[in-house]
């Protein structure tokens, strides 16, 4: 009973960097309809920060998270205004070539700068204990992302409820052509959501240096599993994002744990038959 | 000149071939790697660049047919025609069972299915270690002589044949098809899909045909790939095989057969010189081949060589 609460806990932690992971590129995708498979290049992206700051420069860690947070938006913003921006009207082939290419690229960058090995990371003393919860065993770090997990969602979805901003967005990925009538600068709400979304994973890209190592094969490595969230959830939904997040989380982290032959066959599985079945999403707002 | 226009730009990039032959006589393996490269880029090209399915998993045909003829020679039927005409079925049918799936939905579903299929197809080979030798890969089996004559020689002088020879049949075949009715069917439901329909073209079952085709001839490609390379590994089930696949169909021009075989030697060539450098350097030049293929050269190499001999045209005539 323990042992499955703790695979459990597992799936939540690994469900909240999911979530982290997807957020961005669910808005993207809804917003713009962008295909972007490179996002996870920004994730990588922020975990190297984490590590340089980390490891390198002695910044302590709760400070690093913003750091790779800020840094991973400028650049995402950065890149978006440069190039990206161009490949919107493009047809989606074009998008997709364009995203992997990145994605190689950035992968072969990380290989060429850090070297193709796992980097360490060295966390402090109070997330590397074993805490006691109601009689439950479970590791600091773990509570520490599911709380931060947590804290982003409910931020997200305030944010995406109850603001101008929110309002905006939600408008934009409803009626583009609408928004643009009423006074709604969408070009520069587009620039403003992919250094968001970019920051976003970034930051989940730090968080996941401690709990699921980082090496440059990272933005193949979660690829399928955050699109598949982006697909379940229905881009340009928070919500959605969440509950597919965690619960493919968990059901992986189960999987994994308890039936370790088949394995990762069973999530590529349930992605083709959701696609079938459910071709828009959970709670999709657009398709 | 009637022959010219039935076969078109296929015949000076055959005569190519055979040259390549008498020059670079040291390299006969690498041109048999580049044929077996554009039969591949050809068989999405069918998908993609006629019919406008973007598939991000064709790389699972070429595993299967290339497990299916490694499998079959490794239990005694070793002889090559046998072991393609197997992989074709075997990846034909298996395109046939995944077409309902593909078929369905608007383009991003149809992204993420392909994308589960390539992955899962590659699960199941890593899985199927009794079958498949998992990550070990297959390397023992005997290839033998094609049709019981020519044996595979250290040179790759019969590879370079027999690759060549399956290539321009691949060619012949899919210019037949694409100049078909049933070609400019697909290119109809490229350009819009809804037209189509409102036709009444059976759009389902046209689009079902093309992704059994183009399973069935990527078979054929991984064969050659095992029979040649007298080994099967799981890389050539993996994603970046898919990705380069799409590279190489682009790079050469979408929807153009001669182009995506310019676009597939052209990517044999550089994936060779850019990996003996180092692979790191290799993923590098692909992401950057692949991102600045979007904003030059829309239409690729054919693309670029049409507009170039079109301003050609034109400035010589204006000095007349």
């Amino acid at each position: 009973m323990a042992g499955l609460i703790s695979v459990v806990a597992d799936g939540i932690a690994y469900g909240m960097l999911l979530f982290l992971f997807s957020i961005g590129l669910s808005v993207t995708l809804g917003l713009m309809r962008f295909i972007n498979l490179a996002h996870g290049a920004f994730a990588m992206c922020g975990g190297y920060i984490a590590v340089i700051l980390l490891n390198q420069m002695g910044v302590p860690f709760l400070l690093t998270l913003p750091l790779a947070f800020l840094v991973t938006g400028v650049i995402g913003s950065f890149a978006e205004r440069a190039v990206i921006r161009h490949l919107y009207r493009m047809p989606e082939l074009q998008q997709v070539l364009f995203s992997i290419g990145l994605a190689f690229a950035a992968s072969a960058l990380a290989t060429i700068i850090f070297g193709p090995q796992q980097q360490p990371m060295l966390l402090p003393d109070w997330l590397t204990g074993r805490i006691d919860l109601f009689g439950l065993e479970i590791t600091g770090y773990r509570l520490f992302l599911i709380g931060s997990g947590c804290v982003a969602a409910v931020g997200l979805i305030a944010l995406f409820n109850y603001t101008l901003f929110g309002a905006r967005i939600r408008a934009s990925v409803d009626n583009r052509r609408t928004a643009e009538g009423i006074g709604i600068n969408v070009g520069r709400l587009f620039s403003l959501t992919f250094g968001f979304g970019a920051a976003l994973a970034g930051l989940g890209g730090a968080l996941a240096v401690g709990f699921l190592g980082l090496d440059p094969t990272f933005p193949f490595k979660y690829l399928v599993i955050v699109l598949m969230v982006v697909a379940i959830g229905g881009p340009g939904s928070i919500a959605g994002s969440f509950i597919a997040a965690i619960s493919l989380g968990v059901i992986d982290a189960l999987f994994k744990y308890f039936v370790p032959e088949v394995g990762s066959f069973v999530i590529y599985a349930l992605l083709v038959v959701m696609m079938v079945f459910f071709p828009k999403g959970i709670a999709g707002r657009t398709a | 000149m009637r022959l010219f226009e039935r076969i078109g730009i296929g015949l000076p990039l055959f005569a190519a071939a055979i040259a390549s032959y008498v020059l670079f006589p040291d390299y006969l393996a690498l041109i048999a790697n580049i044929f077996i490269l554009a039969i591949f880029a050809l068989s999405y090209d069918l998908l993609q660049g006629h019919a406008g399915v973007v598939s991000l998993g064709h790389a699972a045909f070429l595993g299967i047919g290339a497990y299916t003829s490694a499998i079959l020679a490794a239990h005694g039927i070793t002889e090559p025609v046998l072991g393609l005409l197997a992989a074709l079925c075997m990846s034909g049918i298996v395109a046939l069972c995944l077409t309902r799936i593909v078929v369905v939905g608007n383009d991003l579903t149809r992204l993420l299915v392909t994308l589960g299929v390539g992955f899962l197809f590659y699960e199941a080979a890593n899985k199927a270690r009794w079958l498949t030798g998992g990550a070990d890969g297959m390397p023992d089996f005997e290839v033998g002589p094609v049709l019981g004559q020519f044996h595979f020689d250290f040179v790759g002088r019969t590879a370079f044949f027999y690759t060549l020879i399956v290539l321009a049949i691949v060619y012949l075949f899919l210019r037949r098809v694409t100049t078909s009715p049933f070609g400019l069917a697909l290119r109809g439901i490229r350009e819009n899909v809804k037209r189509m329909d409102a036709i009444g073209a059976p759009v389902a079952r046209h689009l079902a045909t093309t992704y059994t085709m183009s399973g069935a001839i990527a078979g054929i490609a991984g064969a050659l790939l095992a029979q040649t390379n007298r080994f099967a590994s799981l890389d050539m089930l993996g994603f970046e095989r898919s990705a380069e696949v799409m590279m190489m169909a682009t790079l050469g021009g979408s929807g153009s057969l001669s182009g995506v075989v310019l676009g597939a030697a052209t990517f044999g060539y550089l994936k060779d010189a850019l990996s003996a450098l180092s692979p790191k350097y290799w993923h590098l030049g692909l992401g950057i081949v692949l991102m600045l293929s979007v904003f030059v050269l829309r239409n690729g190499i054919a693309g670029g060589l049409a507009t170039g001999f079109a301003a050609l045209k034109r400035s010589l005539g204006g000095k007349q």
